[in-house]
Order: structure tokens, then C-alpha cells, then sequence
């Protein structure tokens, strides 16, 4: 069997557009051991700051152990083709997918302009690894476009010179830092970190998610004599996956197929899993000699079994904090205030918060 | 034709936010430009609104 793997940038892993953070467990959930080589920094848990800045501790218990990750995926990236390469997946760079080839109702291929050339590639399978644009799946006839409501437009700078906890990653929720999103500093290093935010692109208001980057970056102390070292901008899906991430001939995986948290708006963990179920299943399809959609429904039942429960639960609290007036928020932060949790959940927060306001919780229990 | 979408390259990141959001797939991101197919354009404005940079903007609006 053959993989090729279309890249349309002339660099593997560049330019960068994410965050870089990722926990221990999903990289040992695909089989990856962590290595120190594209590893920026280790972290020992999370802190969430509501919009009066009292804020949460998630996973700090587990002293001493990392919990998570600020990868430097310019290296992690690599890392991951070069494990396809020693495989024996062959690679083309600069060669964007500019349509794919339909026979008799199906996908049978792609054309690509390598380096300027148009070339038609024949192949068994499509997997749809394009990311946010997600064009490929809607060049075979599957639609990918997400609802604007859960569109959220980020922008982010890699910074030096900031004073910040190089031990945890911070995330700041509040509807005039980000509505319908989340500042977040993720450390890279003593002095250094990812410092972005997502805005809900239908509230986002004046010339872009930028402005609110900036105004970010004044409000933090720590973060005002912080110079940039990249400037990064995307959107992320904060939906639910979409209904059908296969046909004849084709998966999609990751953001292709809209598998980001819709909670956390990462990314990396779901592309993964969903990409590792994938090419398993392409190779029992080949192998079997059967590509249709039916023989491929698999790969679907077999990224839900992993991931299906979390997104759903993410996606009902994404709902009810989205709208969430700041005043109702800081309410809950000023009750929680310093204490360290196991997960984030509705009724364990609801829980902690009865013991001191159970005024508080009946006013909640009325929002959710 | 109508210009119904205008782009500007000194604004643009290049980040691909506008293709993924288009309802009718009316923008493509070539090396270093984003194309814009007019005549399919509807001026819906999501481009407009998710571009975090403001490199986008409708001229006409949709009916």
C-alpha cells in the first residue's frame, strides 16, 4: 500500500497556528512518547480566571508530575512526518489539492499543481486532512461549513520578555476580554509564552480580533513589556462534529471534520485520534479491497467511541457560558476562588458552590 | 462585474479563517493571495466578520 502526503506549504509545521498546548495523556492515547526535542515547556496544571480575575486550579494535584504540554510544533510537526516518511509515506511539499477527481459519483482522486505543474493523482482513499478551510470534503460533495454562532476568530502572539507562572497554563474567561471565548498564556518558557484569545466572530466588533488581543495584552501586567516574536491568526469550529465525516473513497479527520473541543477550541488531540483511526481504517479498506462508504462507516464509529461524549458535554457547556452575564460568572469565580479541582463539571462546581451560596446555585440551576 | 468582496494583501495573515467560513466556497487561498470568485460571492459577510485582521469587506450587502 502507498500514502502520499500532500503539503501545500513549502514547510512542514510552518507557519504555526495554534496555541501549542496538548496533555500528556492524549499524546500516550496515539502512541507518542514525549520528547524533550519538541517539548517547549511542561506544565503543571491550569489556571481559569473569571472576569473579576479569582480564578481555579485544574490538575494541580498531581504535584510534581506534568500534566500537559506547550509543544513546539515547528518540531512536533516534523516529527510526526518523519515517522510517516520512515513508514514509507512519500511527501510532496508545494503541492496544494486544487480540486479532486469525480467518476461515476465518487472521489477516485485529486489534482494537485506541484510546483506549478497540474497533475491528476489517482488514488483508492481521500483523507481530508486540510485543516480549518476544509475545502477537499467540499470538492467531493460533503459540506463542511460551519454555522458563524460557532465560528470563533483567534489571534495570538508569541512572546518574550513576560512575566508570567511558567508552570501553568493560564486561560481568562469574561465577555469583554473575549465574548464567547477565552484569553489564554501558555508558557514556552521562563519568559516566554503563546498570548492569544478567541472571539465569537458574530460578537466580535470593531476591525477584528486583534484589537482585543491587544487590549488583552495591556490589561495583564506581566504582560506589558512583552515583544512579540510571531504574529498567529486563524478561527477554530466550536460546533459539533459534523454528521457524516465519510464517503466513498474519503475520511475526514480533524479539523477537516470539525472535531475541535468546542469547549477548549483544541485541536490537536481530536485531529490525532481521529487521524490514527483513519489510516487504520484505509488500510482494512485496501487490504479488503472495499472503499465504499458502508465499509468506511467504521472510522466513524470508531472516533465517536473516543471522542463523541466528551464533545457533546463540551459542547452544552460552551452553550450556557457563552451568554453567561460577567456578573453570574465572577459570582461563581469569587465562591471558588483558589481552590483546586479534578475535572471541569457542572455538578461538581454546583457542589463546591453549595456549601457557601446555595442562593447562587438556585440563580445557576435557573441559567443551565 | 461587481465587486461585492474586497481584500487587502498589506492586512491579510494568510491564515485560511475566510475559506473555511464561506457558505458558498466563493474564496480560495493561493500562495501569498486570497482569491475571490465574484460572481459567486453573496456577501454574506462571515469572511468579513471572522478575518481577525479586518482584511476583508463587503462593499454591497446581501439582499
Amino acid at each position: 500500500m502507498k500514502v502520499l502526503l500532500l503539503e501545500k506549504r513549502p514547510e512542514i509545521g510552518a507557519p504555526v497556528r495554534c496555541a501549542e498546548g496538548l496533555s500528556r495523556e492524549s499524546l500516550e492515547k496515539v502512541g507518542i512518547k514525549p520528547d524533550k526535542s519538541w517539548i517547549a515547556r511542561e506544565v503543571l496544571g491550569a489556571r481559569i480566571y473569571g472576569p473579576n480575575m479569582k480564578y481555579v486550579e485544574l490538575g494541580a494535584e498531581k504535584a510534581g508530575n506534568e500534566v500537559g504540554y506547550v509543544l513546539e510544533r515547528l518540531l512536533f510537526d516534523k516529527h510526526l512526518a518523519a515517522l510517516a516518511a520512515d513508514a514509507g509515506a512519500e511527501i510532496w511539499l508545494r503541492s496544494p489539492a486544487i480540486g479532486v477527481i469525480m467518476e461515476g459519483g465518487r472521489p477516485v482522486g485529486v489534482k494537485v499543481k506541484r510546483l506549478g505543474e497540474v497533475l491528476e493523482v489517482r488514488s483508492e482513499i481521500i483523507i481530508a486532512a486540510d485543516g480549518f478551510e476544509s475545502q477537499v470534503a467540499r470538492w467531493a460533495g460533503i459540506r463542511t461549513v460551519v454555522p458563524l454562532k460557532d465560528v470563533v476568530s483567534t489571534a495570538e502572539f508569541r512572546m518574550a520578555n513576560v512575566d508570567i507562572d511558567p508552570d501553568f497554563t493560564e486561560f481568562y474567561l469574561g465577555n469583554e476580554v473575549a465574548p464567547g471565548g477565552y484569553a489564554w498564556i501558555f508558557p514556552k518558557g521562563e519568559r516566554e509564552a503563546n498570548v492569544g484569545l478567541g472571539v465569537e466572530a458574530l460578537r466580535v466588533e470593531g476591525g477584528g480580533t486583534f484589537a482585543y488581543l491587544r487590549k488583552f495584552v495591556e490589561m495583564i501586567p506581566g504582560l506589558r513589556k512583552g515583544q512579540p516574536l510571531a504574529i498567529i491568526t486563524g478561527a477554530v469550529s466550536v460546533s459539533l462534529p459534523l454528521k457524516k465525516t465519510y464517503g466513498n473513497g474519503i475520511m475526514l479527520v480533524g479539523d477537516a471534520a470539525r472535531l475541535i473541543d468546542p469547549l477548549t477550541g483544541g485541536g490537536i488531540a481530536n485531529a490525532m485520534v481521529s487521524g490514527m483511526h483513519a489510516g487504520r481504517t484505509a488500510a482494512e479498506a485496501i487490504e479488503e479491497g472495499n472503499t465504499t462508504e458502508e465499509f468506511l462507516a467504521r472510522y466513524q464509529e470508531r472516533w465517536k467511541a473516543d471522542l463523541w461524549r466528551t464533545l457533546e458535554r463540551n459542547y452544552y457547556v460552551k452553550e450556557k457560558l457563552r451568554l453567561m452575564p460577567d456578573r453570574l460568572l465572577s459570582e461563581v469565580f469569587e465562591v471558588l476562588h483558589g481552590k483546586k479541582i479534578e475535572k471541569v463539571g457542572v455538578v461538581p462546581i454546583l457542589e463546591e458552590i453549595q456549601a457557601k451560596r446555595p442562593d447562587l446555585v438556585a440563580e445557576l440551576e435557573k441559567y443551565l | 462585474m461587481q465587486q461585492k468582496l474586497s481584500w487587502r494583501r498589506d492586512l491579510c495573515n494568510f491564515c485560511g479563517a475566510c475559506v473555511g467560513v464561506c457558505p458558498v466556497n466563493a474564496l480560495f487561498l493561493d500562495e501569498g493571495k486570497v482569491l475571490i470568485d465574484q460572481e459567486t460571492c453573496i456577501a454574506c459577510g462571515f469572511c468579513e466578520k471572522t478575518c481577525p485582521l479586518g482584511a476583508l469587506e463587503v462593499l454591497t450587502r446581501a439582499v
